[in-house]
């Protein structure tokens, strides 16, 4: 799976999902909803950037706190198609693989992406391209990159016909 | 090479023969939890996943804590909607009245037993640690699927032990330890970790200030945060829960990725300064800093212990003029025991307002929302940015004698200023 677009650059360390999405809008359920709210208490003129396919590309620990998985949620639906950063709060991380986002940890490729930079990534290599210029990021683990290219969690498991619970 | 107690619970809820830190497994829960945010949201994934029923009704929980009761029409559809869902689906809902907030409800009511795996949507579920359990926190998506496998995706975390060192001082509690070790760490030092709390000072902790410790275990970035079971542990599940559980520790020869050392006897009270749980200082440092709201109560510290503690500085003393109060004990059981041991009245007469178990303001949700420009101090576990409510406005982290010593000065000041020494 390769993913392309313009770089959208949040250049701090330690966002957290609350500045992502504030806890007033938590409530929520409805991604597109969601998607207006998104930024709200870090910068909401990010929302104005993405245009189009973009890359989120970000700092370490990214999206440290609160559980919330509308921040993957509302980025998915906005547009966002791959969040690259220095590193990734664990929660965060998951969040954003079980809903089909890829979370690519890629330092180096961080350093190197300005705003409005072209951005690829190859998830199953994890190979970033930032302007032509490659980066390799550790690879995911397998189970994760066959999460990524079914969907996420959910399809994963409806192509397994869990039905009732359990395994069919 | 033996193995650390983190490690010893996933292989006991592992299909593998061997683990080690950085594998792949998939991991079978004892207990899969949500509230009423996460709960809406994974309902309406298990559809996405084709799952008409959980895996197994008897293990999983639902609490209304963060949206109740109700702040708005959206809210109270929500708890609605919730509420059918549990019926349907057979599984135990703890409504409005019933329950509390989610972490202290789960441990109350005897579902955390050490060695247990237990998943929660709620990052904060890493406080069942304080119980000996493997509680680690994750989002809905992630909490249906456990509510349609029984069993989630997990990287075996590596383990720093914490050893906490020696006798902790007057005004000093669990608060103070895992601030203590956040500043040491920092907010992402234990990513990709389980943290382990060892040492003659976690074992003098009681259950109450254990939970505050693990409480907090995420917000140094870990899985989880875990005391080994022992004889405290044994003494307050006696009574509480039938589900079976044995004591389980790490071996002498595991492999662990760091040891971190806390002397107690040098922790001053602390407090967590605007907007990092890792902004760490002294209460001396901050001493001074203008207050108008205080906020006791949350998953972290909201127990017994700490209205205890408040109440012994709030009792007979009153708010400052230019300061609001709100005390919210953690749960149903926690607010009569508050309510029979006159902590209540204590409160009402000092001019605090008395809130129902609700998670409300902790997260900027509701009842207790702050101004831009003003400053708060909290029992609670974050104080980023925007957290409890105006982006402009400021929150500090503190244990329960630090925040209600803050009521009655109206200024950030040490407890022993305002009630003079007590014993530690």
């Amino acid at each position: 799976m390769t993913l392309e677009g313009q770089a959208v650059v949040i250049d701090q360390d330690n966002v957290d999902t609350d500045v992502m999405y504030p806890g007033q809008f938590i409530g929520i359920l409805d991604d597109d909803e969601m998607a207006k709210h998104l930024f709200e208490g870090l910068d909401p003129s990010l929302r104005d950037q993405l245009v189009g396919e973009t890359i989120l590309v970000a700092g370490a620990n990214f999206g440290t706190g609160s559980s919330r998985e509308n921040v993957p949620a509302a980025m998915r639906a906005a547009g966002i198609r791959c969040v690259v950063a220095k590193s990734f709060a664990r929660i965060f991380q998951r969040n954003c693989i079980n809903l089909g986002l890829p979370a690519i940890p890629c330092p180096q490729a961080v350093a190197a992406a300005r705003p409005g930079a072209h951005v690829s990534i190859e998830v199953e290599s994890g190979t970033v391209h930032v302007d032509g210029r490659a980066f390799q990021a550790a690879a995911l683990p397998p189970f994760m990159v066959e999460l990524l290219n079914e969907g996420g969690l959910a399809p994963w498991i409806r192509n397994r016909r869990v039905g009732s619970g359990r395994r069919a | 090479m033996g193995r650390t107690l983190a490690e010893k619970i996933l292989l006991a809820h592992a299909d593998a023969d061997e683990i080690a830190p950085g594998d792949f497994v998939m991991v079978r829960c004892d207990v899969v939890m949500a509230n009423d945010l996460g709960g809406p949201h994974a309902a309406r994934e298990l559809v996405k996943m084709g799952v008409d029923r959980v895996f197994d009704p008897s293990k999983v929980v639902i609490v209304a804590d963060h949206l109740m009761p109700a702040k708005d029409i959206r809210a109270a559809e929500l708890l609605k909607a919730l509420k059918e869902w549990c019926d349907r689906q057979g599984v135990t809902y703890y409504d409005q009245g019933r329950g509390g907030i989610e972490h202290t409800v789960l441990v109350e009511e005897g579902w955390v037993v050490p060695g247990s795996m237990i998943v929660g949507a709620d990052s904060h579920s890493c406080t069942y640690g304080a119980l000996g359990a493997f509680g680690t926190g994750m989002g809905a998506t992630d909490i249906a699927g456990a509510m349609a496998l029984g069993s989630f995706w997990q990287i075996v975390p590596g383990t720093i032990v914490v050893e906490f060192a020696g006798v902790k001082g007057a005004f000093v509690t669990g608060k103070d330890l895992i601030l203590a070790l956040i500043a040491e760490i920092g907010v992402a030092g234990a990513t990709s970790m389980a943290l382990e709390f060892a040492g003659d000072g976690a074992a003098a902790l009681t259950i109450d200030e254990r939970l505050a410790v693990s409480n907090m275990a995420v917000e140094a970035g870990a899985d989880t945060g875990i005391f080994p079971a022992d004889d405290v542990t044994a003494a307050y599940l006696d009574g509480r829960t039938d589900r079976p559980w044995q004591a389980e520790r790490t071996d002498d020869d595991a492999e662990v990725a760091a040891h971190v050392r806390i002397d107690l006897a040098a922790l001053p009270p602390l407090i967590a300064l605007p907007h990092s749980p890792g902004n760490v200082v002294p209460v001396s440092d901050a001493v001074g800093r203008k207050i108008d709201q205080v906020y006791i109560g949350n998953c972290a510290n909201g127990t017994m212990t700490d209205l205890r503690q408040a109440a012994e500085i709030l009792r007979g003393r009153s708010v400052h003029r230019d300061c609001r109060a709100i005390i919210v004990p953690a749960s149903q059981k926690i607010y009569r025991q508050a309510l029979a041991e006159g902590l209540l009245d204590a409160f009402v007469e000092a001019g605090c307002i008395v809130m129902t178990p609700t998670c409300g303001a902790c997260l900027g949700g509701h009842s207790g929302i702050i101004a831009g420009g003003e400053s708060a101090i909290t029992t609670t576990n974050r104080n980023f940015k925007g957290r409890m409510g105006s982006n402009e406005a400021f929150v500090h982290l503190a244990n329960a004698w630090v925040a209600a010593a803050a009521a009655v000065a109206g200024e950030i000041v040490h407890p022993a200023d305002v009630i003079g020494a007590v014993a530690a």
